[in-house]
């Protein structure tokens, strides 16, 4: 029975992989041996030692990642957002808040022991409470009761753990359906999902109740984030969008 | 004798009861603090959570070669939020740089939308889709050519309505930028005639847009060391923000979160104009490096170099950003529009693109309304006078707000939707 669900994932990494095979080239065409030199060239206008804000941030795989971008955008507006869309159109908002709050709440696993391995001791007794507020009085975590309670959510992951303990962020990386990341998070990802993984073989899932479920929180998550490729106003996105991911997640570890 | 005295009393309490219910009490005395923050949310104008604006696409132009590089700008994006029975409809226009559903205009639907308006809300002429799907240059900044533009747009989005929506009468309105455009569109219906606007309010607009953009050039130079130093100041910026994300209890940057970091951050008036500039310089880098693509000018791409779709911009986005709206105007603008007309000169061009260029028209119309602040950034000392001189009673200028920081405030969104309103009841 695991078959079925090896095989998706598997196909999954092969697409991934023809992707990456594919990707093309980031320098612009150029016609004719000699540039012609624009109202402002870089080499007019840019400083030698004039310092950018995202010199700081490794993008070798550039190529790659701006292929990857835009399948998002194609794979956001073709399949996910029409399914989030309908998604919304018929789940009434009180259950679509609780499946919201359903998924939170397992987050508080991976907050959890995220919080231990980032010795903190506030962080792991609040989530602990959260968890165990919410999953019991709040319905198998339906109900955010913790959040009336004011007990405060964190949330922590393992590429936030691996940057606590002094891990750079590595490549950027733009990851299938997922976004924005680099290799570290990616690695944290990875990570984080194994664990949760393990957990689940506990409880037994079936393979398909495990499908429906991963099905279910990734329409959920799509549903909260208001992003939408390419619709920024900006010729920049790629750029923008790299910038402001690598600033939040350094925010991110430092809370 | 003490009949008099009591008569007295009363008048003088009266008169204090008049002048408190006059009294502006828009709380952000700090013209820089106002423009970046806006209004408070506890002061902001009660408007329903959820109206029906429903998002759209239409191409505006048939035969159009988008840029390989901007693919997915083919269509136009733009909203609606449509009253069940008949009403009266509102074009609501953006200012520079931004969107459609940007903050400001989604707040201004609301607020039409709860008057009982059909509401339309369209990107600025100066905003990125814009000027690839329905710029028909492809070169914003024209007064002429932009109101052209917003109408061709608005006739076009109103062919898709108007065989099922019942409309009483048109009304245009923007804020900024978008209230510049409108006394133009305003100006332009009156020979074409599709819809015959029964009024127009313009929402802080600039009068020349020469000066405007000048001053939002220049408030860059508050960035401690000039630009150079850009990469230091966003540090720090995110230092501070990052000691008020460590407090919080959110774990969201939201809209929200910034409100509360600005309070704990308490930034001065350097640092806030410095912001202000930034945010400009952003949608004059944006506009700059898009129209540069739509016209193959050489700009800043060379003319013989093309973007694919893979191809990364990011040298071409550092010089966009060293450049600014008055760079653009001089060396873009001005050379593309004497092509056009050869005997046009700078100072002719910068005189043309000002609402002086209209001033008898916007002297003699009733159907223009102005909404304006005092203490607007974007205006020259002595500019905001050219609003009482010219609309006299149909100028409405308010003591404080910046520019635009008080559009949300509860007496501001009453004004706007009266000066609508008020021609339905009539």
């Amino acid at each position: 029975m695991k078959t079925a669900y090896k095989q998706l994932q598997r196909h999954l990494l092969l697409l991934v992989a023809v992707l990456a095979l594919g990707a093309c080239s980031t320098a612009p065409v150029q016609q004719g041996d000699a540039v012609i030199e624009p109202s402002f060239s870089a080499d007019r206008v840019l400083g030698d030692d004039v310092a950018y804000v995202s010199d700081d941030i490794s993008d070798p795989w550039e190529g790659f990642n701006r292929s990857m971008y835009r399948f998002n955008y194609r794979f956001d507006k073709y399949v996910f957002l029409p399914v989030v869309n309908g998604y919304k159109t018929i789940t009434p908002d009180f259950l679509e808040q609780g499946i919201h709050n359903f998924f939170l709440n397992l987050e508080d696993i991976t907050t959890f022991f995220n919080s231990i391995l980032q010795l903190s001791g506030t962080k792991t007794v609040q989530t602990t409470g959260r968890f165990l507020v919410n999953t019991t009085v709040g319905l198998l975590g339906f109900i955010d009761v913790a959040t009336r309670l004011d007990i405060p959510k964190h949330d922590e992951d393992f590429g936030q753990t691996l940057g606590y303990w002094g891990v750079g962020n590595g490549p950027y990386l733009v990851l299938p359906v997922l976004g924005p990341s680099n290799v570290r998070d990616g690695v944290g990802l990875g990570v984080d999902w194994f664990v949760m993984n393990e957990l689940r073989d506990e409880l037994d899932m079936k393979d398909s109740e495990e499908l429906v479920l991963d099905i279910m929180k990734a329409i959920d998550t799509r549903a909260n984030v208001a992003f939408r490729y390419y619709e920024t106003g900006t010729p920049f996105e790629y750029d923008w969008v790299k910038l402001l991911y690598t600033t939040k997640r350094k925010m991110d570890i430092e809370k | 004798m003490k009949r008099y005295l009591g008569f007295l009393i009363a008048t003088v309490w009266l008169s204090t009861g008049w002048a408190s219910a006059d009294a502006y009490d828009f709380p952000i005395d700090n013209k820089f603090l106002a423009t970046v923050v806006g209004t408070p949310p506890e002061y902001r104008a009660k408007l329903p959570k959820k109206i029906p604006l429903k998002h759209r696409s239409i191409t505006i132009f048939e035969d159009r070669e988008v840029p390989e590089a901007f693919f997915f700008d083919a269509k136009l994006r733009y909203s609606q939020a449509l009253q069940k029975g008949p009403a009266p409809l509102v074009f609501l226009i953006a200012g520079t740089g931004a969107a459609y559903n940007g903050g400001k205009n989604v707040n201004m639907a609301r607020a039409f939308y709860q008057a009982g308006f059909h509401v339309v809300s369209i990107s600025s002429p100066t905003y990125m889709n814009f000027i690839v799907a329905a710029s028909r240059s492809g070169v914003p900044g024209h007064t002429v050519e932009d109101a052209e533009d917003i109408y061709r747009v608005m006739e076009r989005i109103w062919d898709t309505l108007k065989d099922r929506v019942e409309v009483t009468d048109f009304y245009v309105t923007g804020y900024s930028l978008g209230g510049f455009n409108a006394a133009f569109v305003t100006w332009l219906d009156e020979t074409k005639q599709t819809f015959n606007f029964r009024k127009a309010l313009l929402i802080n607009p600039p009068v020349r847009l020469y000066s405007s953009i000048s001053l939002l050039d220049r408030m860059l130079e508050n960035i401690p060391g000039g630009i150079d130093n850009f990469p230091q100041f966003y540090d720090r910026l995110v230092e501070q923000l990052t000691r008020a994300y460590k407090k919080s209890d959110t774990v969201d940057i939201g809209e929200e979160f910034l409100y509360q970091a600005f309070e704990a951050v308490n930034p001065d008036n350097e640092e806030l104009a410095a912001l202000i500039g930034v945010s400009f310089r952003i949608s004059s880098a944006n506009m700059a490096y898009t129209t540069d693509l739509m016209t193959d000018f050489g700009y800043i791409k060379p003319k013989n170099v093309t973007m694919t779709k893979n191809s990364s911009p990011s040298e071409f986005m550092k010089v966009a950003h060293r450049l600014g709206f008055t760079d653009f105007y001089h060396v873009y603008f001005y050379p593309y529009q004497k092509a056009k007309n050869p005997s046009l000169t700078r100072s002719e061009l910068i005189n043309d693109m000002s609402l002086s260029s209209i001033e008898d028209y916007l002297r003699s119309t009733e159907k223009i309304e102005v909404m304006h602040n005092m203490d607007d950034i974007i205006l020259e000392p002595g500019d905001i006078d050219f609003f009482p001189r010219v609309f006299g009673d149909r100028a409405k200028i308010y003591p404080r707000g910046g520019h635009c920081g008080n559009m949300d405030f509860r007496d501001n969104v009453t004004h706007m939707v009266n000066v609508f309103s008020q021609q339905e009841v009539r």
